[in-house]
């Protein structure tokens, strides 16, 4: 039989604040367990949340970035359930009424069409603590419960079912990654937890209309997990399914260690949340002056500019992609095309050289020690024959490693390029003199001996001699008299 | 001493009559002596009370000393006080210190006001006469025999027997005025977001409202000039402008409209009980007010709809009390879920219990539109009820409960029978309305209390209805034997 | 509305309440009774009726992002029944 895969995903994106949601205490990363947790964070008796506005100012950006409607009135619920790191027995969320409505974004499939995936709402919420199973803490049989994670603020945006294999949902993913850091709502850092994605898988028969069961595969944090975890997942329903067997709806956590996921019964027994308005919280009303002003320094986003980039820069899709996936990265090309006139030139630049340097010393595009601007010297100069591609990357390398601008290291190193015909003369006629077995191999009709010459040149000049003029001036006097 | 209003203290103590300290020392004396008979402390807090008692006395001769200050009261157990035992009344919290203070202390602390200690209550504020606390019951001042109602029945026990000069109280569905009736004081519950919930312990978030209880009126105005205003720590606090209530207190009543709730005068009432309300509203009539029945048709219904909403918000409130962080926990624990099951079921009154156990069962699923969203829907009916009435009147007069002080141990073994109790007071906390009961003729030696409800944040009016019926009658100023 | 036995094992675990078994009965009655209680609210027709869920008719305030508090650990715990190296500590936990 032939299957076919349903995701959704529940991506959690923690949001870029200085306190925590409900709460005066530092979302800072890495501080000493609980001691960023507040009487506020911890549930102690007579405590009582309110709300940051920055939290929500940052989910309507996301709202209004993926075209959604924001609610003008959203409602904060309590989900109850019992569980070490979850201080006050529920967990402050949005239910009924969540503050960004339906919305969509665009992925790029392996074959370079564009789908558009759904994204069914996405809601405010706090995020829980940190329980340790370290086997030391009293000589073992003990968790310990680290709340400083508690309170933080987290966008939880849920998908439509509509992405059909794991490299959609990683596509996907990657998307709404790229979109959050975008629009500056999250820092988006997978290793601290600051982005995690639940995937609810199911396979259904191919032409089938009604969804399978799922299977919730929760808390995944990079995106090659995510393909795995999807992949394995299907894999097991799909044998579930031919052997006769009936998938269970069930949450199951991907182990990466062993590749597979694997069922938490522990949590899953009795799952009745019991959400309720929180009473300790009042509707959230936005005016129209706050959804603007929340939005008024949106950027171009990311599907508007890479397109953009194709354009207006002749970019192809793939490099406009490329060139688009942060928006520091997207800022960087445009300026030095801009300064350089040579878009495609820039475009090659960015993604080539740079990119492979930024990676090696793993550096982030903003901190490049060769700005767009110096790039875009270096491009005039090999624009206007100053000096050869080859002899650029000599000239990158040392604006790299801080010895100058494009036009300093050329003149110092003496890189410039000899189109001076007279001296480049002066050069070959050497050339030819000290070689005259090559010359007549040349003249009896060997053309390949022209490489000779070619390399003999360029050796003799320390490659500074411009190629085509090289080129015309041997061809010019090694012709048969 | 004790029989002086505040606003008498407050002068005396600025003339230097007498000093803070000696009066401190006085109540805490009269506590010492007199409170093993009603058990109306959790804990008393004698070197702080007596350090803050000099501290008054110092201000006051310098000049600078709050509107309250050298007064000596008393909370609650329900409001957090830093470096003071926060029990709530329970097991639970037996061992908690709380490490900061509840926004109404941090105020009447701000306002020099004495703290003697914390009263005793019903478990989580559960309860109407004071039975479900694990520190045993509070005996009625009138009658030891007797409860003092619930679940501020420490606070009202201690401000009639004169063991402090007021003390605050919290409302959920009649939790200040019940015991102020049957202790016969003056208990006012102000509107919903009056005073802040910072550092009150939860038991309903959408009902509860801290107030006061004390011997008069005027008492009551001192208190809560201080306690009332906009809290930016607490969400649901009003952020409305708060009158000075003490200047409000003499306003002319002529041309009140009162309104009388043909509801609440029906079946269930006592008869002597139903006399003596009627008797103090004549007393209003001939203060010039004219009176009016009008209709709340749907609160009949409001105990059934609070024992959801109620019950449903205290489910989720207290389900932070899993001996992790803070509170009982119980020995050895097998596993994670015998910790939470055994610290709460040690931890937590059979009350409470069966409370978190509706309040579970009414939100949990298949059930939340029947119950929660039911009594939500009438809630609303409810709340309309009042609205259309206060087109009509300036306040709503009635009793506050169905009976004087019933026997200890009469209802504990109904629920519904205590439950009943509230029928006159739970529609003001659904609606969020202010209501006060004030004490009026008893009967058979047992205080009455006149409940006489406001519109949203009319506690000025209320606090000047009621002390200009405490100007010409002297029911508030009655002590229980024995304690005068 | 009556609940049984099994009904009360049901709400007693999902609420965390360990219910001695000679209890059980007595707490199905107590709740049972309550509920018939709270049946009343059957006779009324509330169609069309907007639930209430809270009595103030105002919108939630919005708070500044500022940091405002300090650490405090060592207060907090002196609260706490079981800890170390900053940690609360519970029966372990297992996934
Ligand atoms: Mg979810
Ligand atoms: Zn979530």
């Amino acid at each position: 039989m032939q299957w076919e895969t349903v995701i959704g995903l529940e991506i959690h994106t923690q949001l870029a604040t200085q306190s925590k949601i409900f709460s005066g205490a530092a979302t800072r990363f890495g501080a000493a367990p609980n001691t960023q947790a507040c009487a506020i964070d911890l549930g102690l008796p007579g405590v009582l949340p309110v709300l940051n506005q920055e939290a929500v100012r940052l989910a309507v950006r996301f709202g209004k970035a993926i075209g959604a409607t924001i609610a003008p009135r959203s409602v904060f619920a309590r989900k109850n359930y019992f569980y070490p790191d979850l201080p006050k027995g529920y967990q402050i969320s949005q239910y009924e009424l969540p503050i960004v409505g339906e919305g969509w974004v665009e992925i790029v499939l392996d074959d370079g069409t564009l789908k558009s995936v759904g994204v069914t709402r996405a809601h405010l919420e706090e995020d829980a603590g940190k329980s340790l199973h370290d086997a030391s803490l009293r000589g073992g049989g003990y968790t310990g419960i680290d709340l400083n994670r508690a309170g933080t603020p987290l966008l939880e945006i849920v998908s439509e079912p509509d992405l059909r294999s794991a490299q959609e949902a990683v596509a996907y993913a990657r998307k709404i990654h790229q979109l959050v850091r975008w629009i500056g709502i999250s820092d988006g850092n997978m290793q601290e937890g600051s982005f995690r994605v639940d995937a609810n898988v199911s396979v259904r028969p191919l032409g089938q209309t009604t969804f399978g069961t799922r299977a919730e595969i929760k808390n995944i944090n990079s995106f090659r997990f995510l393909e795995r975890a999807i992949q394995f997942e299907v894999e097991r329903q799909i044998d579930v399914l031919e052997s006769g067997g009936t998938v269970v709806q069930e949450t199951r956590l991907y182990d990466a260690e062993r590749d597979e996921t694997r069922s938490m019964r522990s949590k899953e027994e009795a799952n009745d949340y019991r959400y309720f308005p929180d009473p300790d919280l009042l509707p959230v009303e936005l005016d129209v002056a706050f959804i603007v002003d929340a939005v008024a320094d949106l950027p171009e986003l990311p599907d508007s500019l890479r397109e953009r980039f194709h354009v207006q820069y002749g970019l192809t899709e793939y490099d406009a992609s490329q060139l688009s996936m942060t928006r520091e990265l997207a800022q960087y090309f445009e300026a030095v095309a801009q300064a350089s006139g040579e878009p495609k030139l820039a475009a090659n630049w960015v993604s080539g050289e740079l990119s492979a340097a930024l990676n090696r010393s793993e550096l982030e595009i903003t901190e490049s020690p060769v700005s767009a601007a110096m790039l875009a010297g270096l491009i005039h100069r090999i624009q206007d024959g100053t000096i050869s591609g080859k002899l650029a990357k000599q000239v990158f390398e040392a604006m790299w490693h801080g010895e100058g601008d494009a036009d300093s290291i050329i003149m110092d190193r003496g890189l410039r390029q000899i189109t001076d015909s007279s001296a480049l003369e002066a050069i070959i006629d050497g050339i030819i003199t000290a070689n005259p077995e090559q010359v007549e191999q040349y003249r009896a009709g060997k053309e390949k001996v022209l490489g000779f010459f070619v390399g003999q040149t360029m050796k003799a000049s320390q490659g500074k001699a411009n190629p085509q003029e090289v080129n015309r001036l041997l061809l010019e006097k090694l012709a048969p008299r | 001493m004790q029989n002086k209003s505040i606003a008498q203290m407050a002068a005396e103590l600025r003339l230097r009559t007498y000093s803070s300290v000696e009066l401190t020392q006085h109540y805490l004396e009269r506590i010492a002596r007199l409170d093993p008979r009603l058990n109306s402390f959790i804990s008393v807090a004698r070197e702080s009370a007596l350090a803050a008692a000099a501290r008054a006395d110092q201000a006051i001769a310098r000049g600078v000393a709050g509107p309250l200050a050298g007064i000596p009261i008393a909370h609650k157990d329900i409001f957090c006080t830093k470096g003071l035992k926060t029990s709530c009344g329970s097991r639970m919290l037996d061992n908690f210190v709380a490490p900061y203070d509840a926004t109404v202390v941090e105020r009447l602390a701000a306002a020099g006001a004495i703290v003697l200690g914390k009263t005793n209550m019903d478990e989580f504020a559960m309860g109407s006469s004071n039975e479900t606390s694990f520190y045993g019951p509070v005996k009625n001042p009138w009658d030891a025999a007797r409860v003092p109602g619930g679940s501020s029945g420490g606070s009202a026990a201690a401000v009639a027997a004169r063991l402090c000069a007021a003390a605050t109280g919290t409302d959920t569905g009649g939790s200040i005025r019940q015991p102020a009736a049957l202790c016969g004081i003056t208990g006012l519950k102000p509107t919903y977001g009056r005073c802040s919930r910072w550092g009150m312990i939860a038991f309903a978030s959408s009902l509860d409202q801290a107030g006061v209880l004390a011997r008069s009126a005027a008492d009551a105005a001192c208190l809560l000039d201080e306690m009332a205003g906009f809290d930016p720590r607490d969400s649901t606090s009003a952020d409305v402008e708060v009158p000075d209530y003490v200047d409000a207190l003499d306003d002319e009543i002529a041309g009140l409209r009162i309104g009388l709730p043909k509801e609440y005068f029906g079946a269930g009432l006592d008869d002597r009980v139903a006399a003596s309300v009627q008797d103090a509203i004549k007393e209003y009539e001939r203060l010039g007010a004219t009176v009016q029945e009008i209709s709340l048709p749907n609160s009949p219904l409001s105990v059934p709809v609070y024992y959801v909403v109620a019950p449903a918000e205290c489910s989720s409130n207290l389900a932070r009390f899993d001996g992790v962080r803070y509170g009982h926990r119980c020995a050895e624990p097998r596993d994670l879920e015998d910790l939470y099951q055994r610290s709460r079921a040690e931890g937590f009154g059979t009350e409470v219990q069966r409370r978190i156990m509706i309040g579970t069962y009414v939100l949990s699923a298949g059930y939340y539109d029947a119950y929660y969203l039911k009594a939500q829907r009438i809630r609303q009916l409810i709340a309309g009820d009042f609205a259309r009435a206060f087109e009509q009147v300036d306040v709503i007069m009635g009793p506050t409960t169905p009976t004087t002080a019933f026997p200890l141990g009469a209802k504990t073994d109904d629920p519904v029978a205590m439950y009943l109790n509230d029928i006159y007071t739970i529609a003001t906390n659904l609606a969020g309305l202010p209501g006060i009961s004030i004490p009026i003729a008893p009967v058979a030696g047992l205080p009455v209390g006149l409940q006489i409800i406001g519109n949203a944040f009319q506690e000025a009016r209320l606090l000047n209805v009621a002390h200009r019926y405490q100007h010409v009658t002297h029911w508030h100023q009655q002590a229980p034997t024995g304690f005068e | 509305m009556s609940l049984d036995a099994s009904d009360v094992e049901k709400i007693a675990h999902l609420a965390r309440l360990a219910i001695a078994p000679e209890a059980v009965e007595h707490y199905a009655e107590d709740l049972s009774r309550i509920l018939d209680l709270v049946a009343q609210m059957d006779a009324v027709e509330t169609k069309g009726v907007e639930p209430m869920a809270h009595p103030l008719h105002m919108s939630q305030r919005l708070r500044a992002d500022r940091v405002t508090e300090q650490d405090q650990r060592e207060l907090f715990q002196e609260n706490a029944p079981l800890t170390e190296d900053g940690l609360y500590l519970v029966p372990k936990v297992i996934d």
